[in-house]
């Protein structure tokens, strides 16, 4: 579960700055049931990154509470929040490959810090980057990768670890449809198989092709559309 | 180090690669320290038995008097005890200055320990040669005694130079850990993203540094070696001895380094992660 009370979050000024902190979200309060699907919309520059960044602990809110996988994230102790961690796939909208490292080490790298057996690493990545139609692709160093090749291979990173969580920012925005269609598959074969999925993106085509509930963001809050509306849409 | 092991790429982050070879010249250093201070302990060694005595030489002739003159002497002023100098003693007290010589020639003498307080060499001499005519006061005393002093201030300038090093060391630690941070901020900041503790993170930083500086520091002191050892032949006829060098002190030095470098790095790593979420 996922959990956001009266949820606040402002960008500190940058050091010297005499702008003060930049508010982004202010109250937002939503509940995300474990191993729901959810899409989270509205206009760039609107928050939907910083929730997702909230949601996967990159950044710590600045008033309100947040509760994920059924951990109190505010009182938790900091040691415990690596653990946390390691339950969340993210898929970043920038992809934050290494870049001096193979396609399959990139992929490989949450298992490792997991501290998974190379055997069984092995495999998983080879299923992943076969899923993800790069399995020939496995040496090759993300710069020489195009932008939508990189994209699934950040895609595979996020999912390779079975997370309880996958937190998704943009996932699709250097595919063509049927890799798009062929990733949202996967979101959908995972979701069924009991991982909470959170989808930010700006793409109602996206959205239509995958109907489910969707949290809009505005002026810092969110407002539910609703399940029925979501019915409505094409399968 | 394969990626698997190394996925901060630390091994291709530039500024550590000038690790070993900036730790090797302060290892170099810290090993000729090292060498500077043992040498200096063992001179003033040397000359602590000469130091300690001043000595009275009498012509060859008066050697069947020399209880007398012993006697004599020990009258004077100033003059604590005077007795005169077994030949083996006396072979002891002038290795420094002569080595190994048993055919030579030695002088009948006589030892003097003077009173506590300040003694005029040149007065004390004038009343020995009073008392026992042809005797003369041998200076070598004094001047042991200013070498010895003079050996002292060697042996604690090396360990100055030594402790110097080793912050020398800390500080370029810390400036690679720094470098290195910002080189793989955004690998940092990914793999902490991914789950890795601060721990996890320090301890990649902190052991490849660690491995850095210790090879450096090997090299150094397999470097010093030689040079210590032919300053060592230069020394060995005014120390004694064969020379010996500071194995023991110099086989420290990899660990050392490696010690200091994994500490400062440990350090500075947690630092920068200390407000990461």
């Amino acid at each position: 579960m996922v959990r956001f009370d009266q949820v606040g979050f402002a960008y500190p000024a940058p050091e010297g700055s005499r702008i003060g902190a930049t508010p982004v979200l202010a109250g937002l309060s939503f509940t995300l049931e474990a191993g729901s699907f959810t899409w989270i919309l509205g206009p760039s520059g609107v928050g939907k990154s910083t929730v997702l960044r909230l949601m996967h602990l990159a950044l710590r809110p600045t008033a309100g509470q947040i509760e994920i996988l059924g951990v109190p994230v505010a009182g938790a102790r900091p040691e415990t929040l690596p653990r946390l961690r390691r339950r969340i796939g993210v898929v970043f909208q920038d992809y934050r490959l290494l870049p001096y490292l193979t396609a399959f080490e990139n992929v490989a790298l949450p298992l490792r810090l997991a501290g998974r057996p190379e055997p069984e690493i092995a495999a998983d990545v080879a299923e992943l980057l076969r899923w993800v139609g790069l399995a020939d692709r496995a040496d090759a160093l993300p710069p020489t990768l195009s932008g939508g090749e990189q994209q699934r291979i950040a895609f595979a990173r996020a999912v390779v670890a079975r997370p309880d969580l996958l937190v998704a920012d943009e996932p699709t925005g250097n595919l063509d449809a049927v890799q798009a269609r062929r990733l949202l598959a996967l979101l959908a074969e995972m979701n069924r198989l009991g991982t909470t999925i959170v989808v930010a993106t700006h793409s109602e085509e996206l959205v239509d092709y995958m109907p489910a509930p969707a949290l809009v963001l505005q002026g810092g809050q969110a407002r539910l559309r609703g399940e029925e509306e979501a019915d409505e849409q094409p399968a | 180090m394969s990626s698997r092991r190394d996925p901060l790429g630390l091994v291709r982050a530039l500024p550590a690669r000038l690790i070993p070879a900036l730790v090797a010249a302060m290892a170099l250093l810290a090993g000729l320290a090292i060498g500077g201070a043992s040498g200096a302990a063992a001179l003033a060694e040397r000359w602590r038995g000469a130091a300690a005595a001043l000595t009275v030489a009498l012509p060859p002739e008066a050697a069947p008097r020399i209880a007398d003159a012993a006697a004599r002497i020990a009258a004077l002023p100033g003059v604590a005890e005077a007795r005169p100098v077994d030949p083996a003693r006396l072979a002891e007290l002038l290795r420094p200055w002569i080595g190994e010589q048993p055919a030579l020639p030695l002088p009948p003498l006589i030892e003097l320990r003077l009173r506590p307080g300040g003694h005029d060499p040149e007065a004390l001499a004038a009343l020995v040669a009073q008392a026992v005519p042809g005797a003369e006061l041998e200076r070598q005393g004094i001047v042991a005694r200013n070498l010895r002093g003079l050996a002292v201030r060697i042996q604690a300038l090396s360990l100055l130079v030594l402790a110097l090093v080793g912050g020398m060391g800390a500080a370029v630690t810390l400036v690679a850990t720094r470098a290195t941070l910002a080189a793989r901020r955004e690998a940092i900041a990914l793999i902490y993203d991914l789950g890795a503790t601060r721990g996890d993170v320090s301890g990649r930083v902190a052991r490849r540094l660690a491995w850095q500086a210790g090879l450096g520091a090997l090299a150094g002191a397999v470097l010093a070696v030689p040079l210590l050892a032919a300053l060592a032949s230069v020394a060995a006829p005014l120390a004694g001895g064969d020379g010996a060098l500071p194995y023991p002190a110099l086989a420290l030095l990899p660990p050392a380094a490696a010690a200091i470098a994994y500490v400062t790095a440990t350090l500075s790593v947690r630092r920068t992660l200390r407000d990461a979420p």
